[in-house]
């Protein structure tokens, strides 16, 4: 143990300490918990940290602990702070206006415990990737250690073989949360049981990319070392030694995070060589990507990591059988790895008991567009859109009414209102024409115009289309012009079946997933509000005004 | 595990050795499929698409160039569904850029408009996108067209697989790829290129073609790569 400093850190030089929270002299009476991921941090709560101790040291307050976290969730309302004592949310804390918090962390009395109950946006939530987001302070290992850290790579180390760990994750029905939902089990025999060249590698894609999405972020920021557990124990099952985290250069804030994860956790002996004293080791690197969506694709991600052009190869061979440099490679996305540590400590069983039948355990959205309450929520599978949306997300920005709910990013489609109550699992939005995708949910209102989002998402396609083969490369060039068509009052019926013939077409034909779901957003658009199409081609129309008609086609 | 798998491709009982492609098998046994990015003695890519066939089992579409054969599969090589996908990517492939047939160095020579001729298109549903776009005639005996060049990327492959010089390279993404010479300098100024023409012999419309020659003279030459000689053997018959 290092020496507690003398006197308050607070008004020590030590300006890290001063930065990013204090501990108090002697008992803590009570704590502070400042988000500091980067929604929060945009509206300065590194400055709501520093004001805060600046204060209680001025104050003479000494037994009250601050501390910076990770994602707490709502970030519409940001900067947000809790008191983990009374399980109180303060929302828009800033570095002027204390007061609030300070008040409220004066009531708490260890002698006489409170609980506030907190808003229906936290209570509806349920935490399994997200359970230490909030809670510990992502630069801080042994915060992570003290809320049973590394306990599931322990445990998988000590007291389990590869096949057993996998056989558990097999039991817990986990999925891939990337967007494919292919079952993780799975994938992991299969890795583990691929006899190729020396080696294999296990690959964490955090190269998330669709518009409105910011789950894998939020881990990442939020709780860093849990990914990296997920990924050690994922490595110990297939048999592989190296690992890589695939993650966009667009996220500085996770970047560094995991840097200093990784460093920690080699200085703990939780990475690197002989991990936990057995014969075990297990190096990760962080590799950046360039800002190439299609580099979320797994053999784009591979060649992208090899130093080579980020362009998808046809499948198979699978990268589970000829992955990087051509040996056996695992390749997961963050929310995923995040998953493993808790089914792990708590038994496949368990994880399977959450959601429904044919999907397991929880999801972690990202509510964005016209909703209320936008930032991150994790749910069990199976819960309603509704629920989501209007429980949790607090329904519309001012009551407009809801539209529909467009969920995978530009591989997804659209869900409108009569659907409000179906159950959000693969199964379901697969059936109503979307995907699970990464997790990413836009909500739309009345003010949406579904011609304009479907443009906006092959707009989307083409400028990531990384050309390699025909039907992506032009097949969404001249779906985006026959849409601009439409959007501008000029296109007919002969476009509209152009349109739909071409959809099929690249959806049929292209070399990766973004290509065979690019038409996606035109489909279940054309699927569920084919009148508002029909709306701009036949009366030169736009029932959202939204696009801007040309008169001219009126005539 | 046997070495020699047996499959059916277009209803027809086939055999081929394990590691052969779908594409091999089916030309061994006289199955047209076409293709325009594949040539033979090059790494495949499976880009153009025009070789995708049906594996029935699955009911995916897979490219018939890159996926090796397995025990069992029925194969679908041609279809009326095929057939209309490979027409659709021939479309898309006239319109993205400037071909014009009548006035192209590869007139009558052009493998892109062969397909279209084999593949009986007489017009397009689509607009032509007619970009603006460059020609680089800098270098000393070739030049590059891009309005003719389909991205198949034979001559970056050809270029870095079998002269071992890796000029060519493919810069920007989507629509707006182009097949660059060493990151982007004129042609005449790269100073990787040996100049040994394999890249013009290897395209297959008038993209890359050699300077001061007619449109008759302009027949691509493959010499070099003596496997290509079977190939255009099992063509002409």
């Amino acid at each position: 143990m290092t020496p507690r400093p003398e006197g308050r850190p607070g008004t020590s030089p030590n300006r890290r300490l001063r930065r990013h929270g204090i501990t108090p002299i002697g008992d803590v009476r009570a704590s502070i918990h400042v988000c500091e991921a980067a929604g929060c941090l945009a509206l300065n709560s590194e400055k709501v940290v520093e004001a805060l101790v600046e204060k209680l040291d001025e104050d003479g307050v000494y037994d009250v602990a601050v501390k910076r976290v990770g994602c707490l969730g709502l970030c519409a309302r940001g900067p947000l702070a809790r008191i983990p004592e009374t399980g109180q949310y303060l929302e828009r804390v800033t570095a002027d206006d204390l007061q609030p918090a300070l008040e409220a962390v004066a009531l708490v009395d260890p002698a006489n415990p409170v609980e506030v109950t907190p808003p229906p946006f936290y209570a509806r939530q349920t935490k399994v990737a997200l359970e230490n987001s909030g809670l510990i302070d992502p630069e801080d290992i042994d915060d992570y250690l003290s809320r049973g850290g590394y306990g599931a790579l322990e445990k998988a180390l000590h007291e389990l073989t590869p096949s057993q760990v996998i056989a558990e994750v097999v039991t817990s029905g986990l999925r891939g949360r990337g967007g494919g939902g292919f079952p993780t089990g799975l994938k992991w025999t299969t890795v583990a049981k691929s006899s190729g060249p020396e080696g294999k590698y296990v690959i964490c894609n955090a190269d998330e990319g669709d518009p409105g999405a910011f789950m894998d972020r939020t881990v990442l920021e939020s709780d860093p070392h849990r990914v990296l557990e997920g990924m050690a124990i994922a490595a110990y099952a297939v048999g592989a030694n190296e690992g890589y985290i695939y993650c966009r250069a667009e996220y500085p804030l996770a970047v560094k995070r995991l840097r200093s994860a990784i460093r920690l956790a080699e200085r703990q002996g939780m990475l690197g060589k002989n991990i936990l004293d057995t014969r075990f080791s297990f190096e990760v690197d962080v590799r950046l990507g360039a800002g190439a969506f299609v580099c979320g694709e797994e053999t784009a991600l591979l060649y992208s990591i090899q130093g080579g052009r980020g362009m998808p190869r046809p499948r198979p061979p699978y990268p589970a059988v000829r992955g990087l440099h051509g040996k056996p490679t695992l390749i997961n996305n963050v929310e995923t790895y995040a998953a493993i540590a808790p089914v792990l400590r708590n038994g496949g069983q368990w994880y399977a008991g959450l959601g429904t039948e044919r999907s397991k355990g929880t999801k972690v959205f990202a509510l964005a567009g016209r909703v209320k309450n936008t930032g991150i929520v994790e749910v069990p599978m199976g819960t309603t859109l509704r629920e989501v949306v209007f429980d949790i997300g607090g329904g519309i920005i001012d009551d407009h009414p809801f539209k529909a709910v467009q969920t995978g990013g530009p591989s997804g489609g659209c869900i409108p209102a009569e659907f409000l109550d179906m159950p959000l699992d693969y199964e379901s939005l697969a059936e109503k024409g979307s995907i699970m995708g990464s997790g990413g949910m836009i909500v739309m209102d009345d003010t949406a115009c579904m011609v304009d989002v479907a443009k906006f998402f092959m707009d989307f396609c083409v400028e990531e289309s990384c050309g390699k083969c025909v039907p992506c490369r032009v097949g969404t060039t001249h779906m985006h012009e026959l849409l601009t068509k439409m959007t501008e009052g000029l296109a007919t019926r002969d476009d509209l079946t152009a349109l739909e013939n071409l959809a099929g077409m690249v959806k049929a034909t292209s070399l990766c997933g973004l290509g065979q779901t690019a038409p996606n957003p035109v489909f279940s658009t054309l699927r569920y509000f084919r009148a508002e199409y029909l709306a701009h081609i036949d009366d030169g129309l736009c029932p959202a005004g939204v696009c801007p008609i040309a008169t001219s086609a009126r005539i | 595990m046997s070495d020699v798998y047996t499959l059916r491709i277009d209803d027809r009982d086939v055999a081929g050795a394990a590691g052969e492609t779908i594409l091999e098998v089916a030309r061994e046994n006289g199955i047209s499929v076409p293709t325009l990015c594949h040539l033979e003695g090059l790494k495949p890519i499976g880009a153009c698409r025009m070789c995708l066939v049906e594996v029935r089992q699955t009911g995916r579409l897979m490219p018939a160039c890159t996926t090796r054969i397995e025990e069992g599969q029925d194969i679908v090589a041609n279809s009326e569904r095929l057939h209309a996908y490979r027409r659709q990517v021939l479309e898309l492939i006239f319109t993205e850029r400037n071909h014009v047939c009548s006035v192209c160095v590869a007139n009558n020579h052009c493998e892109l408009q062969d397909q279209a001729e084999r593949h009986g298109i007489t017009h397009f549903e689509l607009p032509y996108l007619n970009p603006r776009l460059e020609v680089d005639a800098t270098h000393e005996r070739f030049a590059i067209d891009h309005n003719r060049c389909i991205l198949c990327g034979r001559c970056a492959r050809v270029c870095g697989e079998v002269e071992g010089a890796h000029v060519w390279d493919i810069e920007g993404r989507g629509i707006t790829a182009r097949m660059v010479t060493e990151l982007g300098k004129p042609w005449g100024e790269a100073t990787t290129c040996t100049s040994c023409g394999k890249c013009v012999q290897v395209c297959p419309t008038g993209a890359l073609f050699e300077k001061g020659r007619a449109s008759s003279e302009d027949r691509h030459r493959r010499p070099f790569m003596p496997y290509l000689r079977a190939q255009a053997r099992r063509e002409a018959d």
